[in-house]
């Protein structure tokens, strides 16, 4: 009993001292990693962004690629057992076409008697890994690249859409970043100028927000990508479109940099810096900003799913991206029309990764925030 | 108190003037001119422009002038005359076009906001009173997926559901019989059984948000000594809820009227495209795609007035009900 006091006793200390030498950042994730719902999310978007990443290995055709004679084809389900017995990889029927016989219309039906048998890292369409690594080598597909593999169906043109939903996460989950990262710029900027330095240039600030954050959201993103140039190459528009996303995210950041810095300001700590002749713009970023940037992760993470929504909105509309660039709201533009989708329901597919991004951010966003303050 | 809605009152009409100002610069961003569109629809109906004409044309619309005079010079044909220039793609006034519409989107929008109002009371209620029952963890998870699914991809997945499942079609506001047709009851039934699916795609977002503020409000209450010295003096427990910690925790109802609305304004926008509603909306889309900034541009300017306002009789109303906001 005596002996083991100690010993007990040294191990609380051990504990102890981990956690009081631990740095803000370790502390902030041993909290996060306790919110369970976070940390599922966090992988599921981690797998997301890693799938996009290699969309090309990923995706089982080129996304463009049109196979005319497949067109409005449905999902073909994964075939693991059928009375042949069980099969790893799994394999898929393929299609018989069909013509309705009153609307003449000519449709798809899987079909038991076609056969194909899939393999992993299989040969098939070219694509460039990371942008200029060539390789033809996909995640999965048939012996022949030739034969129909559509695990989500085709599009009017004939086009794989599992490949073209892979490769619209592309633009989609990258879109939403580049836009939180450009409000964050500007936010720190505006904000902190507004916060340090107050007066007229705080006034001035700070009525711009007011009137930004007065106008309805969607109606003035609207009319910003109506303005946006009609001949604007591809990479053109997707920045135009993220630097109209941070044009209302930016006043989110700033309103809380201001209060940051207004609270800070009289700090001691702040106070001693000042004292002893540190540059005032040493002052803001080593001393101001790492206080409070944890809070600020914390709520950029939940602007980012209203981002990659906007997105999506925007495109949908046809004033966001137009094809052929693909995202996950271009490929939404034509479910407008209520008789196609009657028709062809797996064109709505696209719905799917959109709603499972927003609530993995949604989830990791609200874990980040009750673990952005590691001391409370 | 008369003191500090006069305030804010004087501090609206500047905020205003920005916007309008904003508005009037956006919809001078696209390239070209008023007069240029004008020009070329001219020519396409078969009548030449010479140059003379031009000029005079670019004089009369004051395009040769800086921008503040060309601003000033549209403000005061709104604020005189209530005349919002013209729509080129239907060569008519826009203020002819746009009032319906408007009325529409408030009328939507205010629908919304009283079904999320009657959705979240209850809600809110119980779940507070009955912390981690099962129903409290329910109705959290349903307000989550309600936030989390945008309400223009809900109303496309329920008009899905409504054409291939029941067959009907869940758009419009009227059936195509009573479109026309003057108002009766019985199309004052058909309205009503259209005008169910904009209400509730517009409100889940915002119902799911009030009832998380409001249940952690009356929470927060329900925790106070004064709670439990009245419940300690025996009063029932429904008077004691209803008497006090629920009156003390209904200001996010009226703050709604800041934080809902316009959101629901803004969401109406996208969800009327979709559901095809005679509001703000779609002719608002179309002009933007048709480059009919006139048009675009004062449905974006009416937009925010109804956003300010909004904002302006929430806080008039919050000052007025709970004195314990500071009117400084």
């Amino acid at each position: 009993m005596l002996r083991s006091r100690p010993a007990s006793q040294e191990a609380l200390n051990k504990a102890d001292e981990r956690q009081l030498t631990a740095s803000q950042w370790q502390l902030i994730w041993w909290r996060f990693r306790k919110h369970r719902a976070a940390m599922i999310s966090l992988a599921v978007l981690l797998l997301f962004y890693f799938v996009a990443l290699f969309a090309g290995f990923f995706a089982p055709r080129d996304p463009a690629r049109v196979d005319a004679q497949f067109a409005q084809a449905p999902p073909q389900p994964l075939v693991f057992i059928d009375e042949t017995g069980f099969h790893f990889p799994p394999i898929v029927y393929g299609y018989v076409g069909e013509r309705d016989p009153k609307t003449l219309r000519k449709f798809y039906r899987v079909s038991a008697d076609d056969r194909h048998q899939l393999r992993f890292f299989v040969r098939g369409d070219p694509y460039l890994i990371l942008g200029f690594i060539e390789s033809d080598i996909h995640f999965i597909g048939a012996d022949d690249p030739d034969s129909p593999l559509f695990l989500l169906g085709t599009d009017l043109l004939g086009r794989d859409m599992l490949s073209r939903v892979i490769y619209g996460g592309q633009v989609s989950l990258t879109v939403g970043l580049v836009g939180v990262f450009l409000s964050l710029i500007l936010g720190i900027l505006l904000g902190g100028v507004s916060g340090y330095y107050g007066g007229w240039l705080d006034v001035a600030i700070q009525r711009l927000i007011e009137v930004l954050r007065s106008i309805p959201t969607i109606p003035l993103w609207l009319t910003l990508s109506a303005a946006l140039p009609r001949n604007l190459t591809q990479l053109q528009m997707y920045f135009g479109i993220t630097i109209i996303l941070s044009f209302i995210g930016w006043t989110e950041v700033a309103r809380v940099v201001r209060g940051k810095f207004m609270s800070l300001r009289n700090e001691d700590f702040i106070l001693a810096a000042r004292t002893i002749g540190t540059p005032r713009f040493r002052i803001i970023y080593r001393h101001m900003v790492p206080s409070f940037i944890s809070h600020l992760i914390a709520a950029l993470t939940l602007a980012l799913p209203i981002m990659i929504l906007s997105e999506t909105a925007l495109s949908f509309l046809g004033l966001g991206l137009r094809p052929p660039t693909i995202s996950w709201g271009t490929l939404l533009d034509g479910t407008q029309n209520l008789n196609a989708i009657a028709l062809t329901p797996w064109l709505l597919l696209p719905v799917v990764p959109i709603i499972i991004t927003v609530l993995a951010f949604n989830f990791v966003g609200d874990g980040l925030r009750d673990a952005a303050d590691p001391y409370a | 108190m008369l003191g500090f809605i006069l305030r804010r009152i004087l501090l609206f009409i500047p905020t205003l003037l920005f916007i309008s100002i904003l508005v009037f610069f956006l919809i001078q961003l696209p390239p070209g001119d008023y007069l240029d569109t004008l020009i070329l629809r001219m020519q396409e109906s078969g009548s030449s422009v010479d140059a003379e004409t031009e000029a005079l044309l670019r004089q009369r619309y004051a395009l040769d002038q800086p921008f503040l005079s060309q601003y000033a010079r549209w403000i005061s044909n709104i604020v005189t005359e209530g005349d919002f220039g013209r729509s080129f793609n239907w060569n008519k006034p826009v203020s002819e076009l746009i009032w319906s519409r408007l009325g529409w989107t408030l009328a939507i929008s205010l629908g919304s906001l009283l079904f999320t109002w009657a959705l979240a009371f209850p809600i809110a209620i119980y779940s507070a009173t009955n912390q981690y029952s099962l129903f409290d963890y329910f109705f959290s998870f349903l307000g989550f997926i309600g936030l989390a699914i945008p309400n223009f991809l809900l109303a496309l997945v329920l008009m899905w559901i409504g054409f291939s499942v029941f067959g009907v079609s869940m758009g419009g506001l009227f059936s195509s019989e009573f479109r026309d047709a003057p108002w009766s009851i019985e199309k004052f039934i058909d309205f009503l059984s259209h005008l169910w699916v904009p209400i509730v795609v517009l409100g889940t977002a915002g119902t799911a948000g009030l009832i998380r503020t409001m249940r952690a409000n009356l929470l927060d209450e329900l925790n106070k000594p004064y709670v439990e010295a009245a419940r300690a003096k025996g009063l029932r427990e429904r008077r004691l809820i209803w008497k006090y910690p629920v009156r003390v925790a209904l200001n996010p109802f009226i703050s709604s009227l800041a934080t809902i609305l316009p959101g629901m304004i803004s969401g109406a926008t996208i969800v009327s495209v979709v559901l095809n509603l005679p509001t703000t909306g779609p002719l608002m889309l179309d002009a933007l795609l048709e480059q009919d900034m006139f048009l675009a541009g004062s449905f974006l300017l009416m937009l925010s007035l109804f956003t300010l306002v909004s904002t302006l009789v929430s806080d008039i109303l919050l000052v007025l009900v709970d004195p314990r906001i500071r009117l400084d």
